[in-house]
């Protein structure tokens, strides 16, 4: 199975259920699955053949659906870009997996201009949005509205489950993104278990309010397109209100969420008075879900099942904890989902006895096929196992487990930072940080936060005669990081501890 | 007035959320969610702020991208609250 086929057989199975809604519009399946036909034929007369690279870097709107689903019905790889990133990073990632094509829009070409002439694999541009006048050198424009002129019939494609769906961007430990890949088979094996443990069925109303480029996001379209359910999709959660109003008019039966969204809910003086009855199950990932939360998630969704669930880009989904464990083990992030085995291995690589800390390992067919470009790291963390032929992904992830065999998430066996459910590399940070000018030792550490699981902190060590200040190093950060890697706290410090070696030695930093 | 409430908000905007460049780049009418300045947890500091500064409430239902979502809105907003502090 091809996960083009998700849509393809809900289509021809259910053509006028409504299979997405956004804002005021509302697609059915066969209309999703047309427009998806007419982009795939745009791609294949632009040039795009099998195993090429799309780009879509544009927020989330029923475009980034139809796209994706384009790009793989073209036999093409997908990668969807978070909207927030800045011109450099872009840059890096349409280089990086050499995209030859790139579906955007008007209000994100400013960015892209910026870096326009540094984009040598880039031929063509699919453009959302008000047509306006523009010419690119080298690079052809197509806009949205003009690919409705192209057949609506379902291109021919010669894919089958082994080649790449999609490369996913993720923060690596190097400061540069790295691009995860997947097949076709990793990707419908992992939503497949999600299916299973949601017990999710084709009535399913989902609310999508994350964004498409992080895998939980993405993966809330592909599962409800898998079994013939709905979606409901917006920008990713910002204002109550409106998400409140729209859980009560589409009747949400699953409602995906992260802890910065059930503390906003929670915090409302009167949230209790809406009757969510029809909400069958919530779900919450990235970050732990804080204990005191449980029993009001539970109070303000009376009928719904509420899962906690782990995971990591590398295998998309790796635990969840069964909703009638969650009063008894609340800080467990639970079992392995079906279909995948883990086990937790000390530094010697043997296995580790219930209660010892050790770095986790995954088995099963959700496992990425590698990072784009990089066989290097990819053998760091795709290794062999004591089964045959077969590789197992070591998470860097440090994990206990207890007696009954549930899972305890510990910490990162590296100085990676886990917050708002992203990985972040403080190098990516760092390396930011020392082309400030006046920098002259720079180190990020991540500190706890309760909703965000880490925040990040800088220790800045500045060269004589030159003063810098906090909002110095944020106004710099921000410029060049996206939000959520901009550091919370910044300490200036006359020096900053080190090895034997010269090494910035953090474990001494708090 | 008007212009007093405005540069405490540009103020507290540019010190705590930034947009890397001066904030003369800042249109009192961009939408601050859509420019990439404020998520879900900025909204809630936004709102903190303006409670104490403004010596307010912010109700729940007034938690709406119609009364936060942009400079002039925001001064707007506080106008509606206080109207002492109509200029």
């Amino acid at each position: 199975m091809l996960v083009n086929h998700f849509l393809e057989n809900s289509a021809q199975r259910l053509p006028e259920k409504v299979c997405l809604v956004f804002k005021d519009k509302r697609f059915t399946y066969a209309e999703i699955d047309k427009v998806s036909n007419q982009l795939a034929h745009t791609l294949i007369e632009l040039g795009i053949k099998r195993g090429d690279r799309v780009a879509i870097y544009i927020e989330n709107s029923p475009e980034v659906v139809i796209s994706l689903f384009g790009i793989l019905k073209a036999g093409a790889i997908f990668s969807v870009l978070n909207p927030l990133i800045k011109p450099r990073k872009l840059q890096y990632i349409l280089n990086n997996c050499q995209a030859s094509c790139l579906v955007t829009h008007t209000t994100k070409l400013s960015a892209l201009l910026e870096i326009i002439n540094t984009l040598p694999h880039l031929k063509s541009i699919i453009l959302a949005g008000d047509k306006k006048e523009i010419e690119l050198k080298n690079k052809t424009i197509i806009f949205w509205e003009d690919i409705t002129s192209y057949p609506k019939t379902q291109p021919s494609s010669k894919c089958i489950d082994q080649d790449l769906a999609t490369i996913i961007y993720t923060s690596g430990s190097t400061g540069e993104p790295k691009g995860v890949m997947f097949t076709h088979h990793g990707m419908v094996s992992a939503a497949t278990s999600i299916i299973q443990y949601l017990e999710n069925v084709e009535s399913d109303i989902i609310l999508d309010v994350l964004p498409l480029s992080f895998d939980y996001g993405l993966y809330q379209v592909l599962m409800a397109f898998k079994i013939g359910a709905r979606v409901v999709l917006d920008r990713p959660f910002s204002y109550p209100y409106p998400v409140i109003e729209l859980m009560l008019k589409e009747k949400i039966t699953g409602f995906p969420g992260v802890p910065t969204i059930f503390a906003f809910l929670l915090s409302l003086e009167n949230i209790q008075k809406y009757n969510f009855d029809f909400v069958r199950y919530v779900t919450n990932t990235a970050a732990a879900l804080p204990p005191a939360f449980i029993p009001k998630l539970q109070k303000l969704f009376p009928n719904a099942k509420i899962y906690s669930m782990y995971g990591l880009t590398e295998c998309k989904r790796v635990s969840y904890l069964p909703p009638k464990d969650l009063e008894k083990k609340p800080t467990s992030v639970g079992i392995p989902m079906p279909n995948t085995e883990v086990y937790i291995v000390n530094e010697k690589g043997e296995k580790v006895r219930p209660g010892e800390v050790g770095e986790l390992v995954v088995r099963g067919s959700n496992l990425m096929r590698g990072y784009w470009g990089d066989p290097e790291a990819t053998e760091k963390v795709l290794r062999p196992c004591p089964y045959p032929g077969e590789k197992v992904l070591y998470t860097g992830d440090l994990f206990k487990i207890d007696e009954d065999g549930y899972l305890y998430f510990v910490g990162r066996k590296d100085d990676m930072i886990k917050s708002r459910g992203e990985r972040i590399s403080p190098k990516e940070i760092e390396n930011v940080l020392y082309e400030l000018k006046g920098v002259k030792e720079a180190a990020v550490i991540g500190v706890p936060d309760q909703l965000l699981g880490q925040v990040i902190k800088a220790f800045i060590v500045t060269k004589d005669s030159i003063k810098l200040t906090e909002k110095d190093v944020i106004k710099h950060c921000t410029k060049h990081l996206e939000y959520f890697m901009v550091p919370k706290y910044v300490e200036f410090r006359s020096s900053l501890p080190k090895t034997s070696t010269g090494k910035i030695k953090k474990t001494e930093l708090e | 007035m008007k212009n007093n409430i405005e540069q405490k908000i540009r103020d507290f905007i540019r010190d705590n959320f930034l947009m890397g460049e001066d904030d003369g780049n800042l249109s009192s009418n961009d939408s601050l969610l859509e420019k990439g300045i404020i998520d879900s947890v900025g909204i809630l500091e936004l709102v903190s702020f303006l409670e104490e500064t403004f010596d307010i409430k912010v109700q729940d239902e007034e938690l709406v991208p119609e009364n936060l979502d942009s400079i002039a809105f925001i001064v707007n907003y506080i106008q509606h609250k206080k109207p002492e502090l109509r200029g």
